[in-house]
């Protein structure tokens, strides 16, 4: 049996090998006598096609293949929070510590740390039937977040044996129809993990980016994509993300992107803390880091190997919110691997697969029970940046993608060059998850606020209109309702839209403040238009004392919203006074 | 170990030379071609296919014959002998000595590709560097470890503003080892020797170790230009704790050059021709930059890319904008009103800024005011527009008030002289006075408390 073939061509990061009888698609193999790790991608006769994930220099002719008859598969258990991993899941900060500051190829470092003892707490009895997804028993990963062990899909029957106390990941603590269950458990990333029932997103995942949560809110278990040009805040809308969404666990992938990125959010989320628990952010978040200068086609599994990371934490029933930045990149990985096997090309030259991979790869996100039998329910997010060329939307990618994710956050040049951060174009952005979450809004924070959102929106797209009829015939043939109308809308762009990710107190918004500040502003051209229906000049509205106090809403501190109420009464009484 | 030699180069075509019958020959691979004169060119090994490998040269085909050329195989990739004496000298494209200096004996030999940085072992950059140009300082800071390439055009003073950068730079309050690592990649003999002379005049020369690749040079040879520079720069930086800036000019010959071999290899062409790899290949060249934790020197990067069209958009510098740090745009219609430098502020951008400026870095009113400049520009230059359409007089009187700022804006902080180095302070208190032009109800973006302080 040939469990061994042999290199015939090398060709970038493609590396053509023959007498592959015995491999199977997407079997991992081992390339050359250090055994770079690579991937069957096409099968033809005897011959192979790998991607390899490591650089390929001075691989050649006659060196061999080895076969390892499995699927490229994810390590699953305790210790992955916390970490950070290359493309395929090999632990960055521990390749440091052995090899130094560069990494180096043909590495075999096991992903989840092998030594390491847990103290595992049953919550099943010996003797329970239990079912596959079920919780068998939790671990404390990290301060922040229990880990809850599951019966592994396809095992379902009696409980044999189970015992609580301190193991390694790979030592047994149950056993279930013979199957001894370990912590440690693997999966296929290029396959779905499955559940038993999907439901709709009604939750919001709340942001704290006003734009975001306020006009174009993406619903736990939803999609969101994030096009725009270089330079219009992409990453630092995903960071933002990242940092203050409300879900249990944060999966961010950096794919192909720049490497200070990824130290930034190394060094920067240690010190950001859990508003609830006090604890340090990184005790909920998992990194994956296949930067642009790391091997291609390792940046092609790394949102494979993230994904299925945050298809696991659903399942223990927790919310979870993956970045992708930036699925572009990903896309430029497989049409260069394409390119290399000369399949033919379609639009742009990526490969005709592109729709089919970029919307299988959305699909797996969800609002799902689990497949025990309790009826567990999570979620998993995804929010994924796209690149397009000159920030063109036309580009395959972007069209892609359009597809099938449910919210799309239109980035604009015009408006970054402002420095109006989020450049996220109200007027092209939508979110088609609007119904889904009305009912809580209504519920959770005000009846009102999924109409204020109505109003605020219909006020920009007038300004817009206004503003094209002032670029042709000036502005003396506005009417006064016009320009008091456009006086709102620079206040809802400039004191509620326009949010620094770098102030401290601007970062976050909760959603409480986020319908008083639009009320307040909202309540504001109410009041100031009845003044001009009662024929009172613009001008002197306009230069109300109040006006000043709306232009810094955005520091009424968010432990006393009450201030809101004060603020109203000011409004109304200096609205009184113009009388 | 011996060396395997072949004569049976089977074609030759633009840069790219087949050569069958080899065996044990390793993708990467570096070859040297021996012509009947002696001289030797070098090549690497692009694809392998059993018997059959193809090179790519770096000093170009001309003048091979099939049946004459020798090409011997060298079992390892291209390096470049690293040392102290490499201060102060002058090479060619390919590494080799262009002055007449002594020869180099090298510490160690280092392949020029280099190998990724692991991300955690970066530090992030945060030192702020002064240039002594407001429009960069106050507005696009620059940070050592950043990589910030100049976007510009033909006939804009890209490199006058560059070795104004050069001379100017430091980090306040610090005295330590700094150096240049300059590569010119097809550019002119000219455009070298006014960066040359400028190190000499300025004595620069002797921290610096430059690579020229001329525009009359073999294309191909600048493929290996950067990559010589980069091995440089990081061996002085990682090893002997300099602080470096990398200039690297043009980055669009290079790209060219890239675009060559693509081409002569028949690839499926990316934008415009490009191949479609030019994101990832230029990536492996600009993440060079960066600190690394627990070593004391740094690598910043300079590039600059001259924009074919002034087009933005156009895949060399689009793509470089999207692995670089930021970018800093010159424009025409500024250079054509005589204004030095002229950087288009808008669509200039230094992403690692917020991270170098403030409180106990430049001045705590620092992150508010820029803010505040680009945005009174932004509403500046949308009133010239208007005013440019309908004129001057259907402005409202707060949009002749921002006319006003953005002409007093580019006249005064964005002009400055060519030997000019103006410190941080002086550059921020220009934007203030500036700022006193508008009604403080516009300030919205600077803090109640700075605006009492510095208004
Ligand atoms: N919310 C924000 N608040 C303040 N500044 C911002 C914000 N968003 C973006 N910026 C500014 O814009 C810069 C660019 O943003 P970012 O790096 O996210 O762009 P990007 O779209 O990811 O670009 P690329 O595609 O090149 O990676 C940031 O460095 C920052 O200066
Ligand atoms: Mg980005």
């Amino acid at each position: 049996m040939a469990k061994e073939g042999k290199i015939v061509k090398v060709s970038g990061p493609l590396v053509e090998a023959l007498g592959m009888q015995e491999a199977k698609m997407y079997d991992v193999v081992k390339v050359g006598e250090q055994r770079l790790i690579g991937e069957i991608i096409r099968l033809s006769g005897e011959r192979a096609y790998i991607q390899v994930y490591e650089e390929t220099e001075g691989l050649g002719p006659g060196d061999p293949v080895f076969l390892t008859g499995e699927p490229l598969v994810v390590e699953l258990g305790p210790g992955l929070l916390d970490s950070i991993y290359d493309g395929i899941q090999r632990p960055l900060g521990r390749i440091r510590e052995e090899i130094g500051d560069y990494i180096g190829r043909g590495l075999t470092i096991h992903a989840l740390p092998r030594k390491k003892k847990w103290n595992f707490k049953p919550l099943v009895k010996k003797g329970e039937l239990v079912k596959e997804g079920d919780i068998l028993g939790k671990v404390e990963e990290t301060p922040l977040i229990e880990h809850r062990v599951l019966v592994p899909p396809g095992i379902n029957g009696k409980v044999e044996s189970i015992k609580g106390g301190s193991f390694t990941i790979e030592e047994e603590i149950a056993k279930i129809e013979k199957r001894p269950i370990r912590m440690l458990s693997r999966w296929p990333v290029r396959n779905p993990r499955p559940f038993k029932e999907r439901l709709a997103p009604v939750v919001p995942l709340v942001t704290g980016q006003r734009i975001i949560d306020s006009l174009f809110p993406v619903a736990k278990g939803g999609t969101a994509c994030i096009p725009g040009p270089f330079g219009s805040g992409k990453t630092v809308v995903l960071h933002e993300i990242a940092k203050w969404a409300n879900s249990q666990i944060i999966v961010y992938t950096g794919c192909g992107e720049r490497g200070n990125e990824m130290a930034d959010v190394l060094l920067e989320f240690p010190k950001l803390k859990d508003p609830k628990s006090g604890r340090p952010l990184t005790e909920r978040t998992i990194l994956i880091a296949n930067t642009s200068n790391m091997p291609v086609a390792a940046r092609e599994a790394s949102i494979y190997t993230g994904i299925t990371i945050g298809e696991y934490y659903r399942d223990m029933g927790y919310d979870v919110a993956l970045m992708a930045d930036s699925t572009s990149r990903w896309a430029e990985a497989l049409r260069e691997i394409s390119g290399r096997m000369e399949e033919m090309p379609g639009e742009e030259g990526y490969p005709a697969y592109l729709g089919t991979r970029v919307a299988s790869f959305y699909e797996r996100a969800g609002r799902v029970i689990n497949l025990g039998s309790k009826g567990v329910e999570g979620s998993l997010s995804v929010i994924g940046a796209v690149s397009p060329p000159g920030g063109d939307l036309t580009d395959p990618v972007v069209q892609q993608t359009l597809r099938v994710a449910k919210v799309f956050w239109g980035l604009d040049d015009r408006l970054a060059y402002q420095r109006h951060f989020p450049a996220i174009n109200w007027l092209s952005s939508y979110s088609l998850h609007l119904r889904n979450i009305e009912q809580y809004l209504k519920r959770e924070i005000n009846e009102e606020f999924p109409k204020l959102r109505e109003m605020a929106i219909e006020i920009l797209q007038r300004e817009a209109e206004v503003l094209e009829i002032v670029r042709l015939v000036g502005m003396e043939t506005i009417s006064k309702e016009d320009q008091l109308l456009l006086e709102v809308a620079r206040s809802l762009r400039e004191d509620f839209l326009h949010q620094n990710a770098f102030d401290e107190k601007d970062a976050y918004t909760t959603l409480p403040k986020q319908y008083q500040m639009l009320r307040f502003i909202l309540l504001s051209h109410d009041l100031f238009r009845g003044l001009l229906n009662k024929g009172i000049e613009l001008k002197r509205i306009l230069t109300l004392p109040i006006r000043e106090k709306i232009a810094r809403i955005k520091y009424v501190p968010e432990e006393n919203l009450r201030e809101f109420d004060q603020l109203e009464e000011e409004l109304r009484r200096e609205v009184k006074g113009l009388k | 170990m011996i060396r395997k030699e072949y004569r049976s180069v089977a074609e030759v075509n633009g840069p790219l030379m087949f050569i069958e019958g080899t065996s044990g020959i390793k993708y990467g691979e570096l070859a040297e071609i021996v012509l009947p004169t002696g001289k030797t060119r070098r090549a690497k090994v692009l694809e392998v296919e059993e018997d059959k490998v193809l090179l790519q040269l770096f000093e170009g085909t001309s003048g091979i014959n099939l049946y004459q050329a020798r090409v011997k195989f060298e079992g390892r990739g291209l390096e470049f002998g690293v040392s102290l004496d490499l201060l102060g000298r002058i090479f060619d494209g390919l590494g080799r000595p262009l002055d007449k200096g002594p020869q180099i004996i090298a510490e160690k030999k280092v392949d020029i590709n280099g190998s990724p940085i692991n991300p955690t072992a970066r530090d992030y950059p945060s030192e702020f560097i002064q240039t002594g140009i407001s429009a960069i300082d106050g507005l696009n800071s620059l940070v050592r470890g950043q990589k910030l390439p100049i976007f510009s055009g033909s006939g804009l003073p890209h490199n006058r503003l560059t070795a104004q950068i050069a001379r100017q730079s430091k980090v306040l309050g610090k005295e330590e080892r700094f150096g240049i690592v300059f590569a010119a990649m097809g550019i002119t003999f000219e455009e070298a020797d006014y960066f040359i002379s400028d190190f000499k005049r300025t004595g620069a020369i002797e921290r610096s170790v430059l690579f020229i690749n001329l525009s009359n040079d073999p294309a191909i040879e600048r493929i290996a230009t950067p990559r010589m520079a980069l091995t440089v720069a990081e061996y002085l930086a990682f090893e002997k704790d300099m602080h470096i800036l990398v200039i690297l000019t043009d980055i669009t010959h290079y790209a060219e050059a890239l675009r060559e071999i693509s081409a002569a290899r028949n690839e499926v062409p990316g934008r415009r021709g490009y191949p479609s790899y030019l994101y990832t290949d230029l990536a492996t060249i600009f993440e060079r930059a960066g600190r690394i934790k627990g070593k004391k020197g740094s690598i910043t990067q300079m590039p600059i890319l001259s924009m074919p069209e002034d087009d933005k958009t156009h895949p060399i510098p689009d793509l470089t904008g999207y692995i670089t740090e930021g970018q800093i745009i010159l424009s025409r219609s500024l250079h054509h009103r005589g204004i030095y430098p002229p950087v288009d502020i808008l669509p200039s951008l230094s992403r690692l800024r917020d991270k170098g400026i403030g409180k106990e870095k430049t001045r705590e009113d620092h992150p508010d005011l820029a803010s505040q400049l680009f945005a009174a520009y932004a509403k500046g230059k949308e009133a010239k527009e208007l005013a440019v359409v309908l004129g001057e007089a259907s402005l409202s009187d707060l949009d002749r008030l921002y006319l006003k700022f953005s002409e007093g804006f580019e006249r005064r902080f964005i002009s400055q002289l060519e030997d000019e180095g103006r410190d941080i302070a002086e550059t921020l208190d220009i934007g203030w006075s500036l700022l006193k032009s508008l009604p403080k109800t516009e300030l919205k973006r600077i803090r109640e408390e700075y605006l009492e302080k510095y208004l």
